[in-house]
């Protein structure tokens, strides 16, 4: 059994953003990185099935130098193998652009499942792994609360609004992008960084994906127009107190305003 | 020269700092207000093997070195905990030095694997009233009696000891007036903190009240030959090369305590509206916290050059004592300007600097207090006359 984890590493929920000068990103430089949190999530469910038996668990990232300390970090949490794919090229990527490149690097190693996160931190746009499935021409399932080894895959159960649940069978091959809080994830053991000093990481490029020319700004059918830090709107109030004395005033406004 | 980490220390400060995360400021201050040593967070890091950072691979440990334990300890006092986090784990991680040093392979098949599990706790026991910075003046006596030792004396400030199985435990085996030099005659000792011949009792203090420091009132104490550490009346000895990793240790910590007040200062600066503006932007607040910053930059680069010559066998003691002093001073100071720079709400508990400002007065004078850090600089580095 073989799965591939799919990591991206985003700006760290503490970090300090500044726009950058072209105003289409943040800037980068000094600003510490981790795994994108619903990435953790899906790493934690492939170790888990490793830990339940045989599994090799390979992590993949796309992105500059310093992805490859998630990845890292994620061979240190107990993945076998990383795969580092590195090229200015793929800079300016859309979605599809990404999924692209995952699908090319799943194609590599024909994985039986790919985990990932359902949506990224910083860009929100859940939109790689149903992309991804749809390239490597795979079943799916996003938001995946839980998921149970069942006949020739897996039984996925996904959270829908309202509380509700929808179960799904995917048979293996199968791509599961799940959502937050579906397990406690782990952390590095000291012997578990040490060891991950000497596990493998691959390095690769468009081209070695056979993808030069079809990723990149030049391919990407959606491009950031512009970021902005939305402007102060007028005619908020900060209620202020003790957590008491906030929820009392804050339940009062609610009922005030005849939201409730 | 490269001053990148790389990936292993990198992951190091890393996983730290995640560990440290679900231990936040509130945490840390009801431990310190309730004088409660902090198990949750010990136990979180014991789990995870680091507590063993120090200790050879062969005894249960990672075997890593000075720099590592450094960035662990560093990243650890950058956290909410400053330095009741960082001295929670700095005793476990590097006490027991002089036993993998020169302890029998005995003793070291014997105490080691549980001191890198975190189950076995040592306490420090060098320090006494009447002697001070002079340790060669400390009375605690061990006499011999058969094949052992019967310990009696009086011990000061020996931190973790109401949790510690065990003290390290500094004692003369031959009187101070009897011995060649000073500082011979005396013997290290890993004994037993038995409640029916030790007494232990708190000492009340400014600050890090998380982790206690005790006095310690030794009557006929027990300790077999077998806990001997290394050789009979060369105890000082053996701790002297504790001693520059302890510093070294205790500056990475002082610079992780210095950049969060200078952080905590920063943000607080940015959003305190006082006369219109937001107060960082009068330079009388703003230049001291850039003065801070620079400051445990420096400091930070010192540690990390003592680390690395420790760590390859340089000479570090010039270094190492560099960076204690470097470190404590920059640290304590940037911890003051925060204060300041939180006007009456750094008095405030709310804030947590003031537990910061606390806690960074301590590595001022302990273990090694900065004037006779000065001294030592001053003969051995500057080849100026010996002052004591
Ligand atoms: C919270 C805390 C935890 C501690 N934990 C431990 C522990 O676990 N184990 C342990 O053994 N000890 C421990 N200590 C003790 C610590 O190592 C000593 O406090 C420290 O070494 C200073 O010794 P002293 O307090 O006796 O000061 P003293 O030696 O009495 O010095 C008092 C002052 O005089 C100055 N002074 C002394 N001699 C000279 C000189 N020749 N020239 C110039 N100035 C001089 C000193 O610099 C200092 O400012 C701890 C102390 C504290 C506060
Ligand atoms: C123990 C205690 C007792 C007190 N008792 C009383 C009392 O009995 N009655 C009472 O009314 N108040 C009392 N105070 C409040 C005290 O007077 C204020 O804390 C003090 O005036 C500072 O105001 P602040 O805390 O709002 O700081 P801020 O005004 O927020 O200032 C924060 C920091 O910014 C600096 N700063 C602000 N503006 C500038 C500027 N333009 N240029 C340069 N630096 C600037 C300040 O110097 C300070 O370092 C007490 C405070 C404490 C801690």
């Amino acid at each position: 059994m073989k799965i591939l984890v799919c990591l991206k590493q985003v700006p760290h929920q503490d970090a300090r953003l500044d726009i950058d000068g072209a105003g289409t990103w943040i800037k980068e430089d000094g600003i510490k990185f981790e795994i994108n949190s619903y990435d953790t999530f899906a790493l934690e469910e492939a170790l888990r099935i490793k830990d339940a038996g045989e599994a090799e668990v390979v992590v993949v990232s796309i992105g500059p130098d310093r992805v490859t300390q998630a990845l890292r970090t994620a061979l240190g949490m107990g993945a076998d193998r990383a795969i580092h794919v590195k090229d200015a090229e793929i800079d300016g990527s859309d979605t599809l652009g990404i999924a692209k490149v995952l699908a090319a690097v799943a194609k590599e190693e024909s994985p039986d499942l790919v985990l990932m996160g359902l949506m990224s931190d910083d860009g929100n746009a859940s939109a790689v792994p149903p992309m991804m499935a749809e390239l490597m021409g795979v079943p799916s399932a996003t938001a995946v609360m839980k998921a149970t080894p069942e006949g020739d895959g897996y039984r996925c159960e996904r959270e829908l609004e309202g509380g509700a649940l929808e179960v799904v069978d995917l048979a293996k091959p199968c791509l599961i992008a799940v959502q937050s809080g579906l397990n406690q994830v782990r952390y590095a053991s000291l012997k578990g960084i040490m060891a991950a000093k000497k596990k493998p990481m691959d390095t690769k490029s468009a081209g070695d994906l056979g993808l030069s020319g079809v990723v990149g700004a030049a391919g990407a059918k959606a491009q950031i127009e512009k970021i902005y830090a939305p402007v102060r709107g007028e005619g908020a109030e900060i209620i202020e107190g003790s957590t008491d004395e906030v929820v009392t005033q804050l339940v009062g406004k609610i009922k005030e305003l005849g939201l409730l | 020269m490269d001053f990148s980490w790389g990936s292993e220390l990198t992951s190091i400060r890393r996983e730290a700092e995640r560990l440290c995360e679900p231990f936040d400021d509130d945490y840390w201050s009801r431990c310190d207000e309730a004088h409660e040593f902090p198990w949750a967070f010990y136990r979180a890091f014991a789990e995870q093997g680091w507590i063993g950072i120090l200790v050879p691979e062969a005894y249960g440990g990672a075997g890593l070195g000075t720099l590592h334990a450094g960035a662990l300890l560093n990243a650890v006092a950058a956290s909410a905990g400053a330095q009741n986090a960082a001295s929670t784990l700095h005793l476990s991680i590097f006490g027991m030095g002089p036993v993998i040093h020169h302890g029998s392979e005995e003793l070291k098949r014997r105490t080691l694997p549980p001191t890198a599990s975190g189950e076995l706790h040592v306490s420090f026991g060098v320090t006494e009233d009447d002697a001070g910075t002079d340790t060669s003046r400390i009375r605690t006596f061990a006499r011999r009696e058969g094949d052992g030792f019967v310990v009696n004396g009086k011990k000061v400030w020996n931190t973790k000891a109401q949790q510690a199985q065990k003290i390290l435990l500094l004692a003369r085996t031959t009187l101070r007036e009897e011995c060649a030099r000073p500082l011979d005659g005396m013997t290290l000792f890993l004994a037993n903190l038995d409640p029916d011949h030790v007494e232990i009792r708190e000492i009340p203090k400014l600050g890090r009240n998380a982790v206690n420091s005790n006095e310690v009132y030794i009557d006929e104490l027990p300790v077999s030959a077998a806990d001997v550490v290394g050789e009979v009346g060369r105890g000082f000895y053996h701790l002297l090369d504790g001693l520059n990793p302890e510093r070294i240790m205790i500056a990475a910590e002082a610079v992780g305590i210095g950049r969060r007040a200078v952080d905590a200062a920063a943000r607080y600066a940015k959003g305190r509206i006082v006369f219109d503006r937001p107060i960082g932007q009068n330079q009388a607040i703003a230049h001291p916290l850039a003065d801070s910053l620079s400051e445990l930059e420096a400091a930070d680069l010192l540690w990390q050059k003592a680390a690395w010559a420790y760590d390859s066998g340089e000479p570090a003691g010039p270094l190492a004592n560099m960076a204690k002093l470097r470190a404590s001073e920059a640290a304590f100071t940037a911890c003051d300007r925060a204060l300041q720079t939180f006007g009456g709400f750094g008095y405030a508990r709310e804030f947590h600097v003031e537990r910061y400002w606390r806690e960074a007065r301590l590595a001022r004078i302990a273990p090694i207090s900065n004037e006779m850090v000065r001294s030592y600089l001053a003969e051995h580095v500057l080849g100026l006359p010996r002052s004591h």
